[in-house]
């Protein structure tokens, strides 16, 4: 067997806040295998779950993730509101609906200027997150927190969206869609990102089925798979949009998926913020008494694919299971097929092309040769060798010109 | 509807494998099966009826170990639920991984936090918490109390 380069990235992640380990393990510049460990911060949460109140459990899913927070009490809501047999009511469906797509938006546009900064983009970077403020004011004058909402609850939401508010949202809403716009238009037409991203990562409709991948992952491969339109729920089947795929499955793919979703987004909360105007102001909630014995499944759509939740209930005031899929845990596995044959300045990209919830958090890659032990490249070397082939990119089509 | 055809000609094909039926509507279907032909129905559902593997929810019950196999057919937004009752004192079952790969994590999963056991599952290491816990310790088993739990 020819000698082999281990390149660990982790136990902390440099672009995502989890801390998990991949080693890569290379044949000079081509990634030959992958491996994934993790469980390093490993929570408990289904165990923990079975201790607290029906109510309770949904700050503790709240805090699984800190990006797409909404769409964890979402999938426990539908799945607690399946074994009661009950629905909302129409306003709390379009309040509902209202933060999972915000949400979308603000998780997305956080992609985007992520994925920017570790092409050499920093201006992307700048500019997304930048877009991405005024979504988080919004969702701190809707529901008074930033990030963790807490708006859900079973039977409806805590808080009403109040008619004046609306033309706010709306306003807010507007600029978010111009500077969309201006970002959708930077990324598609530069070509520097079309040579970069084209043809890197990619992951066959084969591979997506077999992996069982979802969300932008598995549309960005012409898996046309969303619990929105497949499993309607919340006001989903109340208002008209389409489902954005694409055929490539490379990261820019992903990337286009993401983006596009962005403008299906708004126009759902545009048409929700219609709904709301219809209903009666305060009619939020459903009175719920006792949790019946039996299961209920939850689904709903986050910003990374669907979150499912199995909850089975023995008529006490807590589950007596709860069973939690996140959609990074399909995703990250098909790392195997997506990474492996890529060069090391695109394991970055492709790594991040799923979007499995990351921050900048650069603090422990560093690479060893596998033989000596010998310390070769830190995180900051392994992102400027990234960069640095955007760089050399750009000059190879300057030349060209 | 198409979900309801799908779970018609199931029921007509597998009626020999299949224990009991709770149809809680015609989107959310329970299918408790034996355990010995788990293989062959799941392999049904996914390459001849388009399933889509979602999970596994193992669940430690006074009847002995209960998995619960989600499967959805995304076309129909139908759940579908193969469900095993498993031996208490020797919980194993065939692994599904080798038909796919969505399947490999989550049954390792099982394996360390309920002692369930998969035949011929092509690498049943630890997924979570590889060196940081007793070995034959199951955590998700009912009779595992955790520290704050016992000091009550």
């Amino acid at each position: 067997m020819s000698r082999k380069t281990l390149i660990p990235i982790g136990p902390y992640h440099p672009l995502q806040e989890e801390p998990e380990l991949f080693k890569l393990y290379c044949d000079g510049e081509i990634v030959k295998d992958i491996q994934w460990v993790t469980g390093y911060n490993h929570r408990s949460i289904e165990k923990l779950s079975e201790s607290k109140t029906y109510e309770q459990v949904f700050f503790l899913v709240e805090r699984i993730c800190g990006i797409c927070s909404t769409s964890h009490p979402f999938a426990f809501a539908n799945a607690v509101e399946e074994i009661v047999g009950i629905e909302p009511t129409d306003r709390a469906k379009y309040i509902r609906s209202i933060i999972g797509e915000l949400e979308r938006i603000h998780s997305h546009l956080l992609w985007v200027g992520l994925a920017g900064h570790f092409l050499g983009y920093n201006t992307v970077f700048m500019w997304a997150w930048k877009y991405r403020e005024p979504v988080l004011d919004l969702f701190e004058m809707i529901t008074g927190n930033r990030n963790s909402y807490a708006m859900f609850r079973v039977g409806g939401v805590r808080r009403d969206i109040e008619s004046d508010k609306i033309a706010a949202i709306r306003k807010i809403l507007s600029e978010v869609k111009t500077k969309t716009d201006l970002l959708t238009g930077a990324v598609m037409d530069d070509p520097v990102i079309h040579a970069r991203l084209k043809g890197v990562g990619i992951l066959t409709k084969q591979d997506v089925i077999d992996y069982g991948a979802v969300g932008p992952t598995a549309r960005a491969s012409g898996v046309a798979i969303d619990v929105r339109k497949d499993d309607p729920y919340a006001a989903y089947p109340l208002v008209n949009w389409k489902v954005i795929t694409a055929q490539a499955g490379d990261v820019f793919a992903k990337a286009e998926v993401r983006l596009l979703e962005m403008y299906e987004s708004i126009s759902i909360i545009e048409q929700c913020l219609k709904g709301l105007e219809k209903e009666k102001e305060g009619d939020i909630m459903v009175k719920v008494n006792e949790i019946p014995e039996g299961i209920g499944h939850g689904r709903a759509e986050a910003p990374r694919g669907e979150v499912f939740h199995f909850v089975v209930s023995d008529g006490s005031n807590s589950p007596a299971r709860h069973k939690i899929r996140a959609p990074s845990y399909v995703n990250i596995a098909t790392f195997k097929k997506s990474c492996v044959g890529q060069t090391i300045a695109d394991a970055t990209i492709t790594l991040a092309g799923v979007d499995p919830c990351y921050c900048c958090t650069e603090r422990m890659a560093v690479v060893y040769d596998a033989n000596s032990g010998e310390k070769i490249m830190n995180a900051r070397e392994l992102i400027d060798r990234s960069i640095s082939k955007s760089h050399d990119l750009m000059e190879e089509l300057k030349k060209n010109k | 509807m198409e979900s309801e055809s799908i779970i018609k000609s199931f029921k007509e094909k597998f009626t020999a494998e299949i224990l009991e039926i709770t149809e809680k509507n015609h989107k959310r279907v329970v299918i408790t099966i034996k355990p010995d032909s788990l293989l062959n129905l799941a392999k049904y559902l996914y390459k001849d009826a388009g399933f889509r593997f979602i999970i596994a929810s193992a669940i430690h019950t006074k009847r002995g170990f209960e998995i619960h196999y989600h499967f959805s057919k995304d076309s129909a937004g139908l759940i579908l639920n193969l469900h095993v009752i498993l031996d208490r004192n020797n919980p194993e079952v065939e692994s599904l991984s080798n038909m796919f790969n969505a399947s490999n994590w989550i049954e390792r999963e099982m394996h360390e936090l309920f002692g369930i056991n998969f035949l011929n599952h092509p690498n049943q290491d630890k997924l979570i918490s590889e060196g940081n816990w007793a070995e034959g310790v199951y955590p998700y088993r009912k009779e595992f109390k955790s520290n704050s739990e016992e000091k009550e």
